[in-house]
């Protein structure tokens, strides 16, 4: 196999690891489990699927892209992809 | 100071801001008017997304909806910030690398056929059309008050503004100004948010103030609880509880995070930055100046809300269980009536407003029409805050809905411009014709949106949100699947962009009209008739999956692309310059 293709398919697997996350943050505990999980409050009178909802999926969007971002400029210098 | 007075200062002073950057940033070649040269750091540039993306529809519009709909509004909070990740991993790095101008361009290339490019500004223009018909809803909105006219001359005026502001200056002047503008309108977004969070909970964070407990409450009740119980008291539904069926929910977030990395002014933003990593972290800068927006527009909404049923129908103090009396309605209230959003009808003749909702037996309810696109500009006069954070909000609002008006109308012209006039049809045509073509395409959009303006097909992040559903319907899927799909051809893109796109169009146009013309619907617009209950925002993604499906079948039974465009999809899956 070659190096390129190597590359390639680190990043596949490191982009589905990453929209998994983001799936569960917004669509399962935002949306599907959200009734179950009203149930628990945090941060004072939050119901924590209404707290996914509205606050908790966007913090974890954000963190989720800066570590995206993070692990595939590792990638890139270890497959030596990276421009100048 | 009067507050009208206050107002036209503050709105003058970030206006004269706004234009001394743009007149100063003025676009010399047709490349700095597209994408200001490719030298914005992306701090910067995801500032100026953010601008660029934070329109009238979150500004304006979305804590209203927030504050009427509760949880089921969670929708636009998760939908358009959610679509950033999939911006940042499956297209922004990609389309960078390639580095054209825009996206029919990548389009047109990608599929080597000049009718995916024609089909791609089609798409674009649909959806981006859409989309400024939000924002002019929107800018009539903020300018009828902020004026105090009617909604239609507000309306006029705003178009006026969009003209003279976006047709001057290209996208540096717009990049530059853009920041200035996410300044102005970030600032005005939470310092009243913080004020009222205060007021109601003593947090100054909003984001923690929407969980905590009333301070003046005697029961010393959490916010929300206390949400909640209002509303159901006057008949209308909880607030923290979900109303709508759950896959219509599910699908209407899923529209617009697809619809989100599928906006072409938005993606266009990141071909502006210097290298592939930036282009990466630049989308994660954008999302950090929206989620500030994102996460304080919740508290905005709840605490909005509150404060009208308080003002309303007080449950503490002197008045506490006594309905407001028309006479002694608050300056607020008269104004917006001025505008004809806001109105009030005694049916039952006792003088006194009763705002309830439907199952409330024991009244009717007399307000007949509260827009919610006036909740985030009416809110901090209805907390009762200082004259000039409420001409602050004003001026918030303006630069929201301008910015992103001008970036779309940017996007708009340069699709027909650069890919429908220079790219195919007069390819010998000279930088000055292609920059005048683009203005006077910009000048067309502008009349068309605002004359759709005056008839929105309902509220401003409503209609925005269809704009993403057909984005999300026919762009998204082509560009995902020209990276990452190698064996989509020609027909197979064109067929999918085409199916995904007119199957959106016709459930919208089915329940909201042809063309958006009222009276014009086949069918009344609410659940009932809604095919499996989806609305017909959310059928965006029913759209895209029915584009991903057409390509790829399509695909697979016509002939494979050829050897260069293999090539040139491996080159654009790898930052560097490929050695082969």
């Amino acid at each position: 196999m070659s190096e390129k293709t190597e590359y390639w398919r680190a990043n596949i697997r490191l982009v589905m690891g990453c929209l998994v996350v983001w799936f569960i943050v917004s669509y399962v505990c935002g949306i599907f489990l959200a009734p179950a999980l009203n149930h628990i409050r945090i941060l004072g009178g939050y119901p924590l699927g209404f707290w996914f909802a509205q606050q908790g999926s966007i913090y974890a969007f954000v963190v989720l892209i800066f570590f995206y971002a993070w692990r595939m400029n590792q990638l890139d210098r270890k497959f030596g992809v990276q421009e100048d | 100071m009067s507050l009208q007075l206050m107002t036209y200062l503050v709105v003058g002073a970030t206006f004269a801001l706004y234009i001394f950057i743009a007149v100063k940033a003025r676009a010399a070649t047709t490349g700095e008017f597209y994408v200001a040269g490719k030298g914005v750091h992306p701090v910067l540039n995801g500032m100026a997304t953010g601008a660029d993306w934070m329109s009238a529809a979150s500004f304006i519009s979305m804590a209203g909806l927030i504050a009427f709909k509760g949880y089921d509004a969670s929708v636009f909070l998760m939908g358009w910030t959610g679509g950033y990740c999939l911006l940042a991993m499956l297209l922004a790095p990609y389309l960078r690398k390639y580095g054209k101008f825009t996206v029919p361009e990548f389009i047109g290339d990608r599929y080597y056929s000049n009718i995916a490019r024609v089909v791609a500004v089609i798409c674009l223009i649909t959806a981006s059309l859409t989309y400024v018909i939000g924002q002019m809803k929107g800018i009539g909105v903020a300018f009828s008050r902020f004026l105090e006219l009617p909604f239609e001359m507000g309306l006029l005026v705003g178009m006026i503004i969009v003209f003279i502001y976006a047709v001057l200056g290209g996208m540096k002047g717009v990049t530059y100004t853009q920041i200035a503008q996410y300044c102005v309108l970030i600032f005005a977004y939470t310092v009243p948010a913080i004020f009222i969070s205060l007021q109601l909970t003593g947090t100054a964070l909003p984001q923690l103030g929407l969980g905590a407990h009333m301070g003046g409450d005697p029961n010393n009740m959490f916010l929300l609880d206390k949400m909640d119980k209002t509303l159901v008291d006057l008949g209308f539904g909880a607030y923290t509880i979900q109303k709508g069926s759950t896959l219509n929910i599910f699908l209407y977030t899923l529209s617009l995070m697809i619809g989100t990395a599928g906006l072409p002014h938005v993606i266009t933003r990141f071909f502006t930055v210097p290298k592939v990593k930036d282009a990466r972290s630049s989308v994660g800068w954008s999302l950090v100046f929206i989620a500030i927006l994102y996460t304080t527009a919740p508290a905005v909404g709840a605490m909005a809300r509150l404060n009208l049923m308080e003002t309303i129908h007080p449950t503490t103090g002197p008045n506490a269980g006594q309905w407001l009396k028309y006479d002694e309605r608050p300056t607020w209230f008269k104004n917006w009536e001025k505008t004809g959003l806001l109105k009030f009808e005694d049916k039952n003749g006792d003088g006194r407003i009763q705002y309830v909702g439907k199952a409330n037996k024991e009244f009717q309810n007399e307000m007949v029409k509260v827009d919610r696109d006036i909740m985030v500009l009416a809110n901090p006069e209805i907390a009762k805050l200082p004259n000039w954070v409420i001409a602050l909000v004003a001026a918030g609002g303006i630069a929201a809905a301008l910015s992103t008006a001008a970036g779309l109308l940017l996007a708009i012209a340069s699709s027909i411009s650069h890919d429908l006039l220079k790219g195919i049809i007069a390819p010998n045509m000279s930088d000055k014709g292609e920059l005048l073509a683009s203005r006077i395409a910009m000048t067309g959009a502008i009349c068309v949106a605002g004359y759709f303006g005056l008839h929105p097909p309902g509220f401003a992040a409503q209609v925005v949100a269809l704009a993403f559903g057909l984005a999300a319907s026919s762009i998204f899927p082509a560009l995902m699947m020209g990276i990452f799909v190698k064996r989509v051809n020609n027909i197979g893109a064109v067929l999918g962009m085409l199916s995904g796109l007119g199957i959106t169009l016709v459930y919208i146009f089915w329940f909201k009209g042809w063309f958006f013309i009222p009276g014009t619907a086949m069918a009344p617009n609410n659940p009932a008739h809604w095919f499996l209950g989806i609305s017909p925002e959310a059928f965006g993604a029913v759209g895209a999956l029915l584009n991903f499906v057409v390509a790829y079948v399509i695909s697979g039974i016509t002939p494979a692309p050829p050897e260069h465009i293999q090539h040139l999809v491996e080159d654009i899956r790898v930052p560097g310059v490929v050695r082969r």
